[in-house]
């Protein structure tokens, strides 16, 4: 049995348990459903070796979708636990596992993967491009991400959890403190589904740069898409930096090296560096796709043009570029100087001005124009003065002096939700509404949206507002119980009773999805919110090669310009087209990577030798394969276009 | 395949186009990698513990041979890049095989050379200053194996299939990454061994 032991869960409770048996009951019935209504070949033809952006997207979205759930289920979990004084809910234990979990899924398994999703589906229709430009490496980074999320989820019943805190700071998560294989998971999860988002990086900066239609040049790039390069940018240049610090606490943990341990020469200090050079920049990589989003949405109701549309670029660049020099604002009282914590003070403030420079445009977008109150511009007007409390709170904590007081306490975790959230989460809600009819053809219901919005909105009010108070009361974060007499009690409650209207409001999405899948309409133009950019130019549905003919930008609303003023978009005229095939070894050789992973968790090296020499053996075999992708002949292109056409 | 004349075989299609430039863009990533274990080996360097220190353990032959190996395999690349705009397949090939070659001999040493380490009781778990050692040089000696293997598979479909546009742009794609391992020797040569043995 001692084998066997290893795998099971050290700290079992009865919620272990019973997630155990729905995940059990829960495959069981996706086989089994699958298997009844004939859909394996279906699913694997069209979805499991798929190199289409906009499947690719989509799955993304989906499994980002899934992950929102996981990790607030965990949020649910902490907020309950905390809701009274001496709960006894979860033991310490647990929570550290939950908020370490939380935080993990929410940053790299949540936000990125669903910023990623929207990119895939929108940037190469913003630029007037058939796909992307590596379509096959773009399905090896979907699979790499999915496989590298399952693998951290599987650590809640195989093994053990990680507790050492999303950032993992040595020495808790050495061996020493933390026993269990929970925090390889951490290490090694996260190194797979980074490996993929690297490879997106490059494919979309390839793509924007290389890609774009005739006519647009990179100032006539619709705001999204700079955003999204942008971002690329980070990606490429930080998440090489994730890779070293991660490779080096597998080695650390798995090989008894000498990185991060306190003694013979280590150093844990330099694990907090690696880990926030990194990481600072990430929080960049999940906000700025949102502003373009966000400048996109606004700029659509609001009828009107992005106002300063070069400062937008520019203080884009300008932020990217200060988001690689304020790491050590994560840890002014680890004990650097008054100096190095006085340059990192600085820089990081600095940040408020380029994003000050971006609120002003979009307000002055706003300042003149017809507003229409949708879904998207709902979520887009609540961010401006929900992100803005968040922002000068950041501001407040950038200044080093008074970090010191209220550092780790509540107040922290509120001023970061109150930026990731409205940030990145309505963010992304509000891009998933906009662009949900391009992606499947239909709207979804603007009264239930309406409904969701609302319970989001006052609930994450209602839940992260107290923390602000309880934080300067001095309630520390990562804390799973407090006594009576600290009186943090009713704010406490407060926060979990919103917690639960954010609950209701994102289960209200859920329900959304269902509701219009049955009931809306089917009959909508291929430009349903009077909108400004190209991928609003082709058809609803999209058909697979994007645009039947090139189109022609010359203004950076070509499409705007070519319903109001009658610009030419489609001049050329219709030829065929080349389009990749689809690919099994993108997905096998994921799976293989999960194999890998998990052999590597549990130190089984020969299975992990064998997954190597198979992954290797699936990349050998990309290499010698001769595939050059096949040809759409032109009347199958106009017949499908006929047909297109014909259904509005 | 639109295949453009007037630009050699590897730039020639619009895919080889963007396969070089995001392969430069790949190459990008790997700077800030190497340059993120070079970090970590500086601010370990001291970490020493109870292990030996570099001063202690480098030593001048085994530099030199990796050293000669390595530039010059950089330098056959080169002439095998240049034999394959001239359309001689069977010079490339040549060079190519040379480069291995020379690669292989690289490899040999540095194993030669960790086998030694751990001989004097420098192993990589001694002290931090030798896990990061070990792994700088590890993770460029496991970016030459790589290229060995790489290398080899791109000598196969020249052979088989000829100086295809697909064939000479896998070709130049591993001359470009060949010279970016060699540009990184000469980092670890100047600020590991030297700076170590002086
Ligand atoms: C949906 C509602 C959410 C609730 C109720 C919630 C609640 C919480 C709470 C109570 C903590 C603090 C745990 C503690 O220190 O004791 C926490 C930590 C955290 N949350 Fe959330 N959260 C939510 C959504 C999000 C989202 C959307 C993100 C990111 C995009 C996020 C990222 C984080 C991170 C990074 C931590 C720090 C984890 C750590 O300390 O290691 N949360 N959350
Ligand atoms: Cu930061």
């Amino acid at each position: 049995m001692d084998y066997f032991d290893r795998f099971a869960v050290p700290h079992p409770s009865p919620a272990i348990y019973a997630s155990m048996v729905a995940i059990g009951l829960t495959m069981i019935a996706v086989v089994a459903g699958i298997t009844y209504f004939k859909k394996w070949g279906y699913l694997w033809r069209e979805w499991l070796t798929t190199v289409d952006h906009k499947r690719i997207g989509i799955m993304y979205i989906l499994a980002a979708l899934l992950m929102l759930f996981r990790g607030g289920v965990d949020a649910l979990m902490m907020r309950a636990q905390t809701a009274i004084p001496d709960n006894g809910l979860l033991d310490g234990q647990h929570y550290n596992e939950v908020f370490t979990t939380h935080g993990v899924v929410m940053i790299l398994f949540m936000a990125m993967p669903f910023i990623i999703g929207l990119m895939n589906i929108v940037t190469p229709l913003q630029v007037g491009a058939r796909d992307v430009a590596f379509p096959r490496l773009n399905a090896v980074s979907f699979w790499l991400f999915f496989m590298g999320a399952m693998l951290f989820n599987i650590s809640f019943v195989v093994g053990g959890s990680p507790d050492a805190g999303w950032t993992s700071y040595f020495p808790l998560a050495g061996n020493d403190f933390s026993e269990s294989v929970g925090s390889n998971y951490y290490a090694i999860s996260l190194q797979i589904a980074g490996i993929g988002t690297l490879m997106t990086g490059i494919n979309f900066i390839v793509t924007i740069l290389k890609m774009r239609a005739p006519g647009m040049t990179l100032m006539k790039m619709p705001m999204f898409t700079w955003s999204i390069l942008i971002t690329n940018f980070i990606i490429v240049f930080a998440f090489p930096v994730l890779t070293v610090a991660l490779a080096l606490m597998t080695m650390d943990r798995l090989f008894g090296t000498q990185f991060f341990t306190m003694a013979n020469g280590g150093s844990d200090m330099l694990w907090a560096n690696l880990f926030w050079v990194w990481g600072h920049p990430e929080v960049y990589i999940v906000i700025l796709p949102a502003f373009g989003i966000y400048s996109e949405i606004i700029s659509t109701f609001a009828r009107r043009n992005l106002y300063g549309y070069n400062s937008m670029v520019i203080s884009m660049v300008a932020i990217s570029t200060l988001s690689f020099i304020v790491w050590a604002h994560h840890f002014y009282t680890m004990g650097h100087g008054a100096m190095v914590n006085g340059i990192f003070s600085i820089t990081t403030m600095a940040i408020a001005v380029p994003t000050g420079v971006k609120i002003f445009n979009w307000l002055f977008t706003l300042w003149k124009g017809k507003i229409v109150f949708t879904v998207p511009m709902l979520y887009s007007l609540a961010f401006i003065p929900i992100f803005t409390l968040g922002g000068v709170t950041g501001v407040m904590l950038a200044m080093a002096s008074a970090d010191y007081q209220y550092h780790n306490t509540m107040f922290l975790v509120a001023h970061f939700h109150y930026v990731l959230i409205p940030g990145t989460v309505f963010a992304v809600l509000a891009g998933f509404t906009y662009w949900w009819p391009k992606m499947f053809g239909f709207m979804l219901s603007e009264k239930i949206g309406k409904w969701s919005f609302w319970f989001i909105i006052i609930g994450f009010n209602v839940t992260f507002f107290p923390m602000f108070i309880t934080g300067l009361d001095g309630q520390a974060r990562r804390m799973y119980t407090y006594s009576e007499s600290t009186g943090y009690g009713p704010l406490n409650m407060l926060s979990f009773v919103g917690a639960i209207g954010l609950a209701i409001g994102f289960a209200l999405i859920v329900y959304n999805i269902y509701w219009s899948t049955r009931y809306a309409s089917r009959n909508i133009s291929n430009d349903p919110w009077d909108a400004r950019s190209l991928e609003w130019a082709t058809h609803t549905p999209i058909p697979e090669y994007n645009f039947a003919v090139v189109p022609t930008v010359d203004s950076t609303e070509a499409f705007w310009d070519s319903k109001k003023k009658g610009f030419k978009l489609f001049g050329g005229k219709v030829e065929k087209i080349h389009m990749p095939n689809n690919s099994g070894v993108p997905f096998i050789m994921s799976c293989i990577f999960f194999v890998w992973g998990f052999a590597l968790v549990f130190s089984m090296w020969i299975i992990a030798i064998i997954a190597t020499i198979g992954i290797f053996a699936c990349m050998i075999h990309r290499s010698f394969e001769k595939d050059h992708g096949r040809y759409i002949s032109v009347e199958e292109i106009e017949e499908t276009e006929n047909k297109l056409r014909g259904a509005k | 395949m639109k295949i453009d004349n007037s630009l050699p075989l590897e730039y020639s299609t619009e895919e080889n186009r963007l396969k070089i430039f995001g392969f430069w863009i790949f190459l990008g990533a790997e700077i800030a990698l190497f340059a993120t274990l070079f970090a970590t080996y500086f601010v370990l360097v001291d970490g020493t513990g109870n292990g030996p220190t570099g001063e202690h353990l480098f030593k001048v032959p085994t530099l030199m041979f990796q050293t000669i190996f390595l530039l010059t395999s950089s330098f056959t690349i080169g002439l095998g890049i240049n034999a394959m705009r001239l359309g001689r397949q069977k010079a490339t090939i040549g060079f190519f095989i040379i480069t291995l070659i020379l690669g292989l001999g690289f490899l040999g040493v540095e194993i030669y050379e960790f086998v030694e380490y751990v001989h004097e009781g420098a192993t990589i778990q001694t002290s931090a200053f030798l896990s990061s050692l070990f792994t700088l040089l590890g993770t460029h000696g496991a970016h030459v194996t790589l290229g060995l293997f790489w290398g080899t598979f791109i000598i196969l479909q020249i052979k088989k299939r000829g100086m295809t546009p697909q064939t000479t742009n896998k070709a130049f794609i591993f001359s470009l990454y060949w010279h970016f391992l060699d540009v990184v020797w000469i980092f670890i040569f100047s600020f590991v061994y030297l700076k170590g043995m002086m």
